[in-house]
C-alpha cells in the first residue's frame, strides 16, 4: 500500500483528533484556575492554533518580506528603496502594471454588465436554474483548465490550412484572415483576449450574488412604478439598479482583488510573453527564472500596497453593518 | 405577488397571446445565446478529447458529426498510463482532503470564540484576522520556502496541508464567524445557565448548528485547493515533482506537449472532473456560501 495514503488517513483523523483534544484538554487544564480568570484566559486558547497558522504562515513572512525588499538581492546590506525604484524604473514591470490596471478595469466591466444582464433576464425565464448553472460552471474549475480550454478557441493555422479553432472558424468562414489572439500584442489586444477568459470563469460569480439581491427586492415596489406608468427601463434604471448599488459594490471588489492577484492563466497561456505580463507572473519571473529575491520582494509588496485600499473599503463595509446588527 | 397577477387585466385572446409570446421572444433568444457562447467552449475541449490526433490536427471539433465512428478512448489511455496523470490525480487527492479539513476545525475554534465569548480587543482582533486578507500569497513565498528549507518540508505534502490551512484562514474564521455570531444568543444563554461548559455550548449547540456554513466552506475550501496553481508550483512542483497535483502536470504538459493537444484535452477534462462532480453534487450549498461571504479575493 502507498505510504502516503496512511499518512493522510493518519492526518485526516489525527488532526481533527488533536485539535479536540487540544480544546478538551485546556477546558480541564482551565477547572484549576481561579474562577475568576477562566473567562479571561478561554478565549485567548480558543483562539491560539488560528492565530499561531496565522502569525506563521501571514504576519510573519509578510513582515521578513517588507524587509527583504528593502535590501540587496544577497540580503546583505540595506538598499533603501532601490527595489522599488527598479520597479518603476522598469519597462518590463511597468508593462505588467498597466496591465493590471487593464485588467482590473475591464475584468470588473465584463463581470458586472453580464452578470447584471444574465441575472435580471433568467429571472424572466422558466429554465432560470439551468441557465444559471451553465453561466456559473466554469467557476467550478482551475484556471488551468480554463486555459487548456481557450488555448483551443483562440488556436491559430496560418491561412490556407483548415482552422481548427473555434473562433478562427468562424473569423475566417466570413472571409476575413485569421487572428493571432495571444500573440497580438497591438492595443493590448491578447491581454484583452486573457481577459475574456477570466470574465466566462468569473461572471457567474456575479451574476449569483446579484441575482441574489435582485430577488430581495420588495416586488410591490417595482410594480408600484409600473402602475404608474414607468416604462421596464425606467423602473431598472429608478429602483432595480439603485437598490442593486451595494451588491455591485460588493462584486467589484472581490472581482478587483482577483483582476490584481491574476495569476494562472497569464502563467499558462502565455507566461507573459508578447506584452501580457502581469505582476503576479512578473514576481514569480523575478524570483524562480531571475532568482533575484529582492526584486520579487519589492513586487509582492507593490501588489499587496494595490490590494489595500480595496480591501479597506470591504471592511469597513463589513464594520458598518456590524453597526446595524 | 398573486394580487399584482389578478390585478393584470385577463386579456385572453388568441392574437393577445401570440403577441406576448413574440415579446419574449428576444429574451430567450438572448438568455439561450449566452448559454451557447458558455458552454461552446468546453463543449468543443470535451469533444476533441475523445478524437484521434490526426482529427484534432486536421479539422476543428464540429466535424465530429460528420465522422461519429472515430471518437477514441485512446487519449484519456495516455495520459493516465504514460502521462503521468493518475499518480497525479491521487496526489491531488491527499493534497486537498487534509488541506480542507484542518483550517476547518483551526477556524471554528477560533469563530467560536470571536461570536460568543467576551475579551478585550476582540473586535481590533477580528478585523486584523479579517484584514489579513489582503495579503496576497505571494508576499509569503520566499520567507516560507527559507522556513520549509530549515525543516526540510519543501516538496512534502505537509508543506501544502500547512501552508493552505494558513491562507484559507482569514476567510474561514470570517465566514464562521458571522455564522455562528448570528445564532440566537438565548440558545447559548440558556446553555450557560443549565452548566454547560463552552465546550460542550460548542460541540452541542454551535458546531451542528453551523453545518450549513460548514459545508459552504468546506465547498470553497476544496475547490480551492483542488484548483491551485501557484502555491502548489512553488512548494512542491518545482522541488519535487513526484508529489504535483493535477494543476501543475496540466500546466507543465501545457509547455511540453506544444502541439499534442489531443492528450492536452483528455488531460484538462480529468483535472476538471472532480470540481465538476462536486458543483453538481453541491451546488446549492456552494452558492449560499458565496452569497453569504462574498468577500474573498
Amino acid at each position: 500500500m502507498d505510504p502516503r495514503l496512511i499518512t493522510a488517513v493518519i492526518v485526516v483523523v489525527g488532526v481533527p483528533a488533536v485539535l479536540v483534544g487540544y480544546i478538551v484538554a485546556t477546558e480541564q487544564l482551565l477547572r484549576l484556575a481561579p474562577e475568576r480568570v477562566k473567562p479571561r484566559i478561554r478565549p485567548w486558547l480558543w483562539l491560539l492554533p488560528a492565530l499561531a497558522f496565522l502569525f506563521v504562515f501571514l504576519v510573519y513572512p509578510t513582515i521578513r518580506t517588507f524587509i527583504y525588499s528593502l535590501q540587496n538581492a544577497a540580503g546583505t546590506e540595506w538598499v533603501g528603496l532601490a527595489n522599488y525604484f527598479w520597479f518603476f524604473g522598469s519597462s518590463g514591470a511597468l508593462g505588467a502594471l498597466l496591465n493590471n490596471v487593464i485588467w482590473v478595469v475591464l475584468l470588473t466591466v465584463l463581470v458586472l454588465g453580464f452578470g447584471v444582464l444574465i441575472a435580471v433576464l433568467v429571472d424572466r425565464v422558466r429554465y432560470e436554474s439551468v441557465a444559471k448553472s451553465v453561466i456559473f460552471l466554469p467557476l467550478a474549475i482551475s484556471g488551468t483548465a480554463a486555459s487548456v480550454i481557450w488555448l483551443f478557441m483562440f488556436s491559430y493555422q496560418p491561412p490556407g490550412v483548415p482552422q481548427t479553432g473555434t473562433l478562427n472558424a468562424i473569423v475566417t468562414s466570413v472571409g476575413m484572415g485569421p487572428v493571432t489572439y495571444l500573440q497580438t500584442s497591438a492595443f493590448r489586444f491578447n491581454t484583452i483576449m486573457l481577459i475574456i477568459v477570466m470574465a466566462w470563469m468569473w461572471t457567474g460569480f456575479g451574476m449569483v450574488i446579484i441575482s441574489a439581491a435582485l430577488k430581495g427586492i420588495n416586488p410591490e415596489l417595482l410594480e408600484a412604478a409600473r402602475v404608474d406608468g414607468a416604462t421596464e427601463w425606467q423602473v431598472f434604471r429608478r429602483i432595480t439598479f439603485p437598490l442593486l448599488a451595494p451588491t455591485l459594490a460588493v462584486v467589484s471588489t472581490t472581482v478587483i482583488i482577483t483582476a490584481l492577484k491574476t495569476f494562472d492563466i497569464v502563467y499558462v497561456m502565455t507566461n507573459g510573453a508578447y506584452n501580457t505580463n502581469v505582476i503576479a507572473n512578473e514576481m514569480w519571473q523575478e524570483m524562480f527564472n531571475f532568482g533575484n529575491f529582492a526584486h520579487g520582494s519589492a513586487v509582492a509588496i507593490i501588489l499587496m500596497f494595490a490590494i489595500i485600499p480595496v480591501m479597506a473599503f470591504n471592511i469597513q463595509r463589513f464594520r458598518a453593518q456590524e453597526a446595524i446588527r | 405577488m398573486t394580487s399584482v397577477a389578478a390585478a393584470r387585466p385577463a386579456a385572453r385572446s388568441y392574437a393577445g397571446a401570440f403577441r406576448r409570446r413574440l415579446g419574449t421572444l428576444p429574451k430567450h433568444v438572448v438568455v439561450i445565446g449566452l448559454m451557447v457562447l458558455w458552454l461552446v467552449p468546453t463543449i468543443g475541449l470535451f469533444v476533441n478529447s475523445f478524437r484521434p490526433a490526426a482529427a484534432v490536427q486536421s479539422s476543428g471539433w464540429w466535424n465530429f458529426l460528420a465522422h461519429p465512428s472515430q471518437l477514441t478512448l485512446s487519449n484519456y489511455q495516455y495520459v493516465l498510463a504514460q502521462g503521468g496523470l493518475l499518480p497525479a490525480f491521487v496526489n491531488s487527492l491527499f493534497i486537498t482532503i487534509p488541506a480542507t479539513i484542518i483550517p476547518l476545525f483551526v477556524a471554528a475554534f477560533a469563530a467560536y470564540a470571536f461570536a460568543w465569548m467576551k475579551f478585550p480587543g476582540k473586535n481590533v482582533l477580528f478585523v486584523a484576522v479579517v484584514g489579513l486578507l489582503v495579503v496576497p500569497l505571494q508576499t509569503t513565498f520566499i520567507p516560507i520556502l527559507q522556513l520549509y528549507g530549515t525543516f526540510g518540508l519543501n516538496g512534502q505534502f505537509l508543506a501544502l496541508w500547512l501552508a493552505h490551512t494558513g491562507y484559507g484562514l482569514p476567510f474561514a474564521v470570517y465566514l464562521l464567524r458571522n455564522f455562528m455570531g448570528s445564532l440566537p444568543s438565548e440558545v447559548f444563554e440558556s446553555a450557560e445557565i443549565d452548566g454547560a461548559s463552552p465546550v460542550t455550548a460548542f460541540f452541542r449547540l454551535a458546531l451542528p448548528m453551523s453545518v450549513p456554513a460548514i459545508a459552504a466552506l468546506a465547498i470553497f475550501q476544496f475547490l480551492f485547493v483542488w484548483n491551485d496553481l501557484l502555491v502548489a508550483l512553488i512548494y512542491v512542483g518545482a522541488t519535487n515533482p513526484d508529489n504535483a497535483p493535477l494543476t501543475v502536470i496540466l500546466a507543465n504538459l501545457v509547455s511540453s506537449l506544444g502541439s499534442g493537444w489531443w492528450y492536452l484535452a483528455a488531460a484538462a477534462f480529468i483535472a476538471m472532473s472532480v470540481p465538476l462532480a462536486v458543483f453538481f453534487a453541491l451546488q446549492r450549498y456552494f452558492v449560499r456560501g458565496l452569497v453569504s461571504g462574498s468577500v474573498k479575493g
